[in-house]
């Protein structure tokens, strides 16, 4: 019987709430990723096993199903942690950020960097659920700054907007040149 | 000296120093406001670096990494919150001294302890340079295949607690590496037929969206906060003098960094961890640690600054990052075709001179910096938190966006931020994937290349540099069973805590 105990500790590990939503998840998509190693890798007959294009794919995929799956053990011989669904949840409303940063990105070659960055900063601001002047007013600082730092000085490649066309002749080549 | 020269006029240039000062002086900034850190900084400005020379590029992000730790020991001993994970074990005695009314005197003392170990860890890889040079050209396809080897298994086992879940994470990371068009076959790897995925998934636009769009997402998503730090009166050099007492201490937390730090996959927490337990353990008071005790201060600081000259060792040497910010440098050496490993030495040495004038450089500017500016750090450490969070999705754009103006890039970016937020949340590990995807690559190909020299699988052993690369790999699985053997037995090993807290990185 202590044996038994001491393995099912052997596995017990320091977990967060929602740890078994994320094993179950990684054993099936490792899997599913597995079977698929036929068809989405090629075999060169009479080549060495080592310089297969198969052979780490393989290596890598059969690992992580390996791993997955005593990840998931430990977390099921662990203790229930309350707060699983409302941990999921919070994951899934991750992905208006995400969604917000896509958005942001899809802007750009619009909208042209500088009033992209500034309107982002003010509405990400916003939404987080700033309401000072003074912080709208950092929001937009540091939106000019993170411009002025990597368009113009830097000039990292970013695109210039479509919107500048519109613009007067000598306006028009500053902004696509600078911001 | 010769080298030593021309390493010294590739740091004499304005665009070199202006580099330094900007990465030194930007790294204690970022190191000292929580929820940033290091590694979301060199992901941001990664890309930026390309269009820039090598060297100038390369001290920047040098100057942010060997700099940040100096910055995170502030809100670590004024507020208990460690500015860069490495500075968690800073806080165990900085802030009893902050609450007992002797902040100055932690603070202080924190930064001459970070400036023994930075200079520590410069001279002992100024001084293993030669042997560094003679060694590195044994280094063939076999050796460089079996470190790459004992890096990934070294970084599985140190994430004690969570073994399975960084091998899952390891794992996945060289999967990653291997999508698209395979380089040698010309076949497709799990590409779907999907036309973005020929081409693979670019290492960059998964360092940004695992640290800094996670790291983003991660703040925007958690109640807002903005941590209260109190100004600091005094001297800072005041440290220096009692640092002076604590010689000994300080000399091995150093030794302890420089050693581990080589060793690809242990790094900073695992040296602190040691050279902690050293100071407790050779202590005259044992039970003043964790109660506000200077040497464990010193052990903490001096350990984890000795690191970063460390690990450049193997990343020069061989071309093998033993963790993430070394992982991400790595990308700048390749964008500008300068291949770290053995042949560095014989071909860029003046670089490689120049990278360690730079450190020592960088070391003197960030104390300098200090000694005037803690209480305008304090100051800096009060951002709200949610601000944060929208400046660094802002950031991450420049990153993602200027690597190749792909909004395809943006997108799966993303896709790894709300990844990266899952792990942070559930306390996982994001570096064995970053390192998966790096140290996977060099595998492939580094045993396809041996291969045609193998008649036998033994072959792969058969050189004196091989073979004890897997005897040392034989030796670190041995170890591991027999702790689990321990651990069955009926003495289990201390229960598993934040050691490896991966939310502010």
């Amino acid at each position: 019987m202590s044996r038994v105990k001491t393995l099912q500790s052997l596995f017990k590990r320091y977990r967060r709430p929602g740890d078994i939503v994320f094993a179950w998840i990684a054993l099936i998509v490792s899997i599913l990723l597995l079977v698929q190693v036929t068809e989405q890798t090629a075999w060169k007959s009479g080549g060495p096993l080592f310089a297969q294009p198969r052979f780490w794919p393989a290596v890598s995929l059969g690992g992580m199903a390996f791993f997955a799956a005593f990840h998931l053990l430990g977390s099921v011989l662990s203790e229930r942690l309350h707060g699983r669904w409302q941990e999921v949840w919070l994951w899934i409303t991750s992905l208006e950020y995400a969604l917000w940063f896509i958005a942001y990105a899809v802007a750009v070659p619009y909208a042209g960097y500088l009033p992209a960055t500034v309107i982002a900063a003010l509405l990400l601001a916003l939404r987080t659920g700033y309401r000072r002047p003074s912080t709208l007013l950092a929001a937009v600082a540091t939106a000019l700054v993170i411009v002025l730092l990597f368009k113009t000085f830097l000039k990292v490649s970013l695109p210039s907007g479509a919107v500048y066309e519109v613009l007067p002749d000598g306006l028009r080549q500053i902004m696509l040149t600078n911001f | 000296m010769e080298n030593l020269l021309a390493g010294l006029e590739m740091l004499a240039r304005w665009d070199v120093m202006v580099a330094l000062l900007v990465g030194s002086i930007g790294g204690v900034i970022i190191g000292a406001i929580p929820g940033v850190g290091p590694a979301v900084a060199i992901a941001i400005l990664l890309p930026a670096t390309f269009a820039l020379d090598p060297i100038v590029g390369l001290t920047m992000l040098l100057g942010i990494y060997g700099s940040s730790m100096y910055g995170g020991a502030i809100p670590a001993v004024l507020i208990n919150t460690p500015g860069t994970a490495v500075n968690a074990l800073t806080s165990y005695d900085g802030y009893p001294m902050t609450q007992a009314g002797k902040a100055h005197r932690a603070v202080s003392l924190a930064y001459s302890a970070s400036f023994w170990g930075g200079i520590f860890g410069i001279l002992c890889l100024i001084l293993l340079s030669p042997v560094l040079a003679l060694v590195a050209p044994m280094f063939g396809s076999r050796e460089i295949f079996l470190a790459a080897l004992l890096g990934i298994i070294l970084v599985i086992l140190a994430h004690r607690g969570q073994i399975f879940a960084a091998g899952l994470l390891a794992m996945f990371g060289i999967f990653l590496q291997t999508i698209g068009l395979d380089a040698v076959t010309y076949t497709q790897r799990f590409t779907f037929g999907y036309s973005f995925l020929s081409s693979g998934i670019n290492l960059i636009v998964v360092v940004l969206g695992l640290f800094a769009l996670s790291q983003a997402f991660f703040l925007l998503t958690a109640p807002d906060e903005s941590p209260e730090a109190k100004p600091v009166k005094g001297r800072m050099s005041a440290g220096f003098r009692e640092l002076l007492k604590h010689k000994r201490v300080a000399t091995v937390a150093s030794s302890f960094g420089v050693l581990l730090g080589m060793i690809p996959g242990t790094g900073e927490f695992t040296a602190q961890f040691m050279s902690y337990t050293y100071a407790q353990k050779t202590s005259k008071t044992p039970d003043a640690f964790g109660k506000g005790s200077p040497e464990g201060l010193i052990a903490s600081e001096a350990a984890n600054n000795a690191v970063p000259a460390a690990a450049m060792i193997p990343l020069l040497a061989l071309g093998i990052p033993g963790e993430a910010l070394t992982a991400m440098m790595l990308s700048v050496f390749y964008v500008h075709n300068v291949i770290p490993g053995p042949a560095l030495f014989q071909n860029n040495i003046d670089l490689v001179y120049g990278l360690y004038f730079a450190l020592i450089a960088l070391n003197v500017i960030v104390m300098v910096f200090l000694l005037f500016s803690t209480n305008l750090l304090t100051k800096i450490i009060r951002v709200p938190t949610r601000f944060l969070g929208v400046t660094i999705l802002l950031l991450s754009f420049v990153g993602v966006y200027s690597l190749r103006n792909s909004l395809t890039d943006c997108m799966i970016s993303a896709g790894f931020g709300v990844f990266g937020l899952i792990l942070k949340r559930l306390n996982l590990p994001i570096v064995p994937i970053i390192l998966g995807m790096v140290l996977g690559g060099i595998m492939e190909v580094k045993l396809r290349s041996a291969l045609p020299r193998l008649k036998t699988p033994f072959d792969l052993i058969d050189r004196p540099i091989s073979f004890i690369l897997f005897v040392l790999i034989l030796l670190v699985l041995a170890l591991h069973v027999r702790t689990l053997v321990c651990e069955w037995r009926g003495r289990p090993a201390a229960e598993d805590h934040d050691m490896h807290d991966t939310q502010m990185r």
